[in-house]
């Protein structure tokens, strides 16, 4: 049976006229809101663009006195690196706590109530993820191109970029939704902030797998190292296939997983 | 709307237990019951919410679980608490949920009708219950819905506004709106309904429009203030005249109480036993069974207004 969409039948104000607004236009109201939502946030606002900057800016500087072990111009190591964390910090972090909080406060029942079907919201919050990614990329990567960074290299470069952040959101989402779909919502926000600063500091993202030493055997097969050499690669001109293919795989699970275990209150 | 043998249960507790009734278009349904006696659960499984572990629901000729995408454009939801963005305003709020829809009211007339714009630019946390609760019901609304589910809707409001949202429900019916509310308030239930329906503990224990169920027992009650103290036998004889079929209880030296049909007889025989034994009356009152004493009788529980 298809909902009437016609004009409004019968008389007065309230006569019905039901019917769902087309699935594009639902698609970016929630994406519009959910995006807007974000970047008002103090706090996602300081994960999303404030932190990353702040890391920039404070390695590129160090680097020049301390030695990082990093092969090359620092700034041009270091610049993907931090597009890298700031696809991680709104794919997982701010996107879990969000989630987290929105089943908390009934946002999920209530968006359930709404002709919105759950493909539709999905794919709302991934276009929010996207349009908050496209501003933390304008910020920092004139940020990094200020201190001297060279920019992707070509247009294979510029597309290798899009590819490391379309999968990495997909790998690291698909991470998020897991963990705001089974824990409590205090609890999400501690793991999800718990796991961002664990794999900021030894998961890859920053600094090439190659300065890990032994470990970085393990550590390019974390999200975070995959995605931040996904990056690396990019920003000189190489697609990393083997890196994105990780990323898949990462996303590729995460997203079963969520399926199985989500829960909508 | 149909539901039919509905069972659900948490755990060993059944929430519902074996609930059948109807719901006609273009009426005000209410459903009343205690604390727990499976209100939401009800709505929540018409709803599409729950999943029925063993009965039949039917909202619109539609399964809510399995005809879901069909069901949803159609019915507007107003719930008991929540569901918005703490960051988000009601305005905000308000419009993401028009654009949902392929024909939205427009939003100032539910931004007026129900005291909206008060809330200005203030996000939700920090909105008063009351206002929470007014924009859940626009939020209900603005898809143009054929059926509405309110639980609780005046809950906490304060009587002004209370009486407006009354108005509001009762011009939806009007326009052809059906309209299926949870309420603990009788007198909501008693102004509004078409048909009210009491659950306690799961079941279903009376159905009619609120004038059947009050008339159900045809008891009136007449209550005599008296300005000197009865005459001695004088009560014995009202007693004797009023016969078997009604009850007299001396309150005190001044007031007595006659319970019995509620007709012109019994009315007549106690203004005759005034004018025999020289009572002067200081006040007479009649009062008629309520939603409330039914409700009371039926479900033996006192925990609502």
């Amino acid at each position: 049976m298809s909902p009437d969409i016609g004009a409004p039948a019968g008389s007065g104000t309230f006569a019905p006229a039901p019917g769902a607004a087309p699935v594009a236009r639902q698609l970016l109201t929630q994406a519009g809101m959910e995006a807007r939502l974000m970047l008002r946030n103090g706090e996602q606002l300081l994960l999303a663009v404030v932190i990353p900057v702040i890391v920039l800016v404070g390695a590129v500087r160090s680097a020049d006195r301390l030695d990082l072990g990093i092969d090359g111009r620092p700034v041009d190591v270091l610049t993907p690196g931090v597009l890298a964390l700031a696809v991680m910090s709104t794919a997982f972090t701010s996107l879990a706590i969000a989630t987290g909080f929105e089943r908390r406060y009934g946002v999920l029942k209530r968006l359930g109530t709404a002709p919105l079907s759950r493909t539709t919201l999905l794919g709302g919050k991934v276009a929010a993820l996207l349009a908050v990614e496209v501003v933390q990329f304008v910020v920092i990567g004139g940020v990094g191109l200020a201190l001297g960074w060279d920019g992707p290299d070509g247009f294979v470069g510029v597309l290798a970029v899009v590819l490391a952040a379309l999968c990495g959101t997909a790998a690291f989402a698909s991470l998020g939704m897991l963990i705001a779909g089974t824990l409590r919502a205090e609890a999400t926000l501690a793991a999800a902030n718990l796991v961002y600063l664990l794999l900021l500091a030894g998961g890859a993202v920053i600094l090439p797998v190659s300065t890990y030493g032994g470990l970085g055997e393990v550590v390019q097969w974390l999200p975070s190292g995959a995605l931040g050499e996904a990056m690396r690669s990019a920003s000189d001109g190489v697609v990393a296939v083997r890196d994105l293919l990780v990323l898949v795989a990462w996303a590729a699970v995460g997203s079963v997983l969520t399926a199985r275990t989500f829960q909508w209150e | 709307m149909l539901v039919d043998g509905l069972v659900m249960r948490y755990g060993d507790r059944t929430a519902v237990d074996g609930l059948s009734f109807e719901v006609e278009a273009h009426t005000v349904t209410a459903v009343l019951g205690p604390n727990g006696a499976g209100k939401t659960t009800t709505l929540e499984t018409c709803e599409g919410y729950r999943r029925p572990q063993a009965g039949t629901v039917r909202v619109l000729g539609l399964d809510p679980v399995r005809q879901r995408q069909d069901l949803l454009p159609r019915i507007g939801v107003m719930l008991q608490a929540g569901g918005a963005w703490s960051g988000a305003r009601a305005d905000e709020m308000l419009r993401h949920f028009a654009r949902l829809h392929a024909n939205p009211l427009p939003t100032d007339v539910l931004v007026e009708r129900l005291a909206l714009h008060e809330c200005g630019r203030t996000p939700y946390r920090r909105l008063s219950g009351g206002q929470q609760q007014r924009l859940g019901l626009a939020l209900a609304l603005i898809g143009r819905p054929e059926l509405v589910f309110v639980d609780e809707p005046t809950a906490g409001l304060d009587p002004q506004i209370r009486r407006g949202v009354w108005e509001l429900l009762e011009e939806l019916r009007a326009d052809g709106v059906t309209v299926v509310l949870t309420t603990h308030y009788l007198e909501e239930a008693e102004r509004l309904a078409d048909k009210v329906h009491i659950l306690d503990q799961g079941r279903l224990v009376a159905s009619g429009s609120p004038l059947e169920l009050t008339r159900g027992g045809t008891v009136a009650t007449i209550r005599l203030v008296v300005t000197q103290p009865f005459p001695a036998g004088a009560p014995e004889a009202l007693a004797r005249a009023l016969g078997d079929t009604t009850e007299l209880t001396v309150l005190d030296p001044l007031s007595l109480q006659v319970s019995g049909p509620a007709d012109g007889t019994t009315l007549a025989t106690v203004a005759a036993w005034c004018a025999d034994h020289d009572v002067l009356p200081e006040s007479l009152s009649l009062g008629q069974r309520n939603l409330e004493d039914v409700f009371l009788e039926l479900t033996g529980r006192e925990d609502l207004r």
